[in-house]
């Protein structure tokens, strides 16, 4: 056996493996033509009410399917077949507070009659920081951000907001109840991200899903283009 | 806790290495991580022994050392650096925002010591 100690070296990011996860997993879907938009929040900001909604209002012109991230249990995925007729799946993520590429494909993996569908939603862990580490192979990024978190959001976790194309403001009902500023707010979320669009909703009454469901349909209809 | 998926990709990335170079086990990692990359170093060394332990396989008894990176900004209207970690976006010369990140965002495997 040799014994000699040596140094190899490597100078490679760690997220380099999963970027090329990642942009297999967009050809492989390029291939098949399905979207995926992955979607991230903080835990209770109202992704799975948003989701039902935008669905309802999708379904009727859009094949698809929905994966739910979650460290444990299956209610997410349960109520989204549920309350829109769907076909949702729940991944487990083994503790972990994101999903990465790999898990993101292995998720497709369990989803039926895939190369029918136009549109796979994935509902990411409730999480500000960790899942916006790592790149799933979405087609495009959407987070929600809810009034009682307040409108310091971006300030606070800046790669959140950078990564994302889309943010959805939900629950504009209980605005009068907070001091949340929607001009500070689309300020601060400019500051992070010239580019995101911003899209105030209240998922609870469904005033404005229409506009997430139309800015959805353009990015879809532009992505097949491409 | 994304340090503890971090790891695992670490893991994984050296393992392949490993593999590839025909060695019997890693001794060490050397990690380098910029100061505005989110990574807290000391939750990476928490999950490093278990992770090591239980997820690896050339990695059993690895040691981790990481090396940390300065974050620095450059301002595009007054054309300087500056120090990213005390002024964030904004220049603290001319207080535009202006500017992009030049460094600190790193999350990279230096090299490794192998036997």
């Amino acid at each position: 056996m040799n014994d000699e100690v040596r140094i190899i070296e490597i100078k490679k990011s760690v997220f380099e493996a999963n970027e090329k996860d990642a942009d297999a997993l967009r050809d492989r879907l390029r291939k098949k033509g399905v979207f995926l938009l992955n979607l991230m929040s903080a835990p209770g900001s109202g992704k799975t009410t948003t989701l039902t909604r935008l669905i309802n209002l999708m379904k009727n012109e859009y094949r698809i399917a929905v994966m739910d991230a979650d460290i444990d249990s299956d209610v997410d995925a349960r109520t989204i077949a549920e309350t829109t007729g769907v076909q949702a799946i729940q991944l487990h993520t083994g503790g972990m507070c994101h999903l990465d590429a790999f898990m993101t494909a292995q998720g497709l993996d369990s989803i039926e009659n895939i190369d029918d569908l136009d549109l796979i939603i994935l509902e990411n862990v409730g999480n500000l920081v960790c899942p916006a580490e790592f790149d799933t192979g979405a087609s495009k990024n959407a987070m929600i951000l809810s009034v009682p978190e307040g409108d310091d959001k971006p300030l606070k976790y800046p790669l959140m907001f950078q990564v994302c194309d889309l943010v959805i403001v939900n629950k504009i009902d209980v605005l009068p109840y907070f001091d949340f500023s929607m001009d500070k707010c689309v300020e601060n979320v400019h500051y992070r991200n010239e580019k995101a669009e911003i899209i105030p909703v209240c998922a609870r009454t469904g005033e404005n899903i229409e506009e997430v469901a139309k800015w959805l349909k353009e990015q879809i209809s532009s992505w097949k283009q491409q | 806790m994304h340090e503890l998926g971090i790891v695992f990709h670490v893991i994984r990335q050296v393992d392949e290495v490993a593999q590839q170079n025909e060695v019997r086990e890693v001794r060490k990692v050397t990690l380098e991580i910029g100061e505005v990359s989110g990574v807290i170093p000391h939750y990476l060394e928490e999950c490093w022994k278990w992770a090591c332990l239980n997820k690896s396989r050339f990695m059993k008894e690895c040691q981790l050392e990481i090396i940390s990176l300065k974050a620095s900004s450059f301002c595009q209207d007054c054309q300087k650096l500056y120090d990213t970690a005390a002024n964030g976006k904004s220049c603290p010369y001319c207080h535009g925002t202006n500017t992009y990140l030049v460094s600190g965002n790193e999350v990279s495997i230096r090299n490794i010591e192998v036997v």
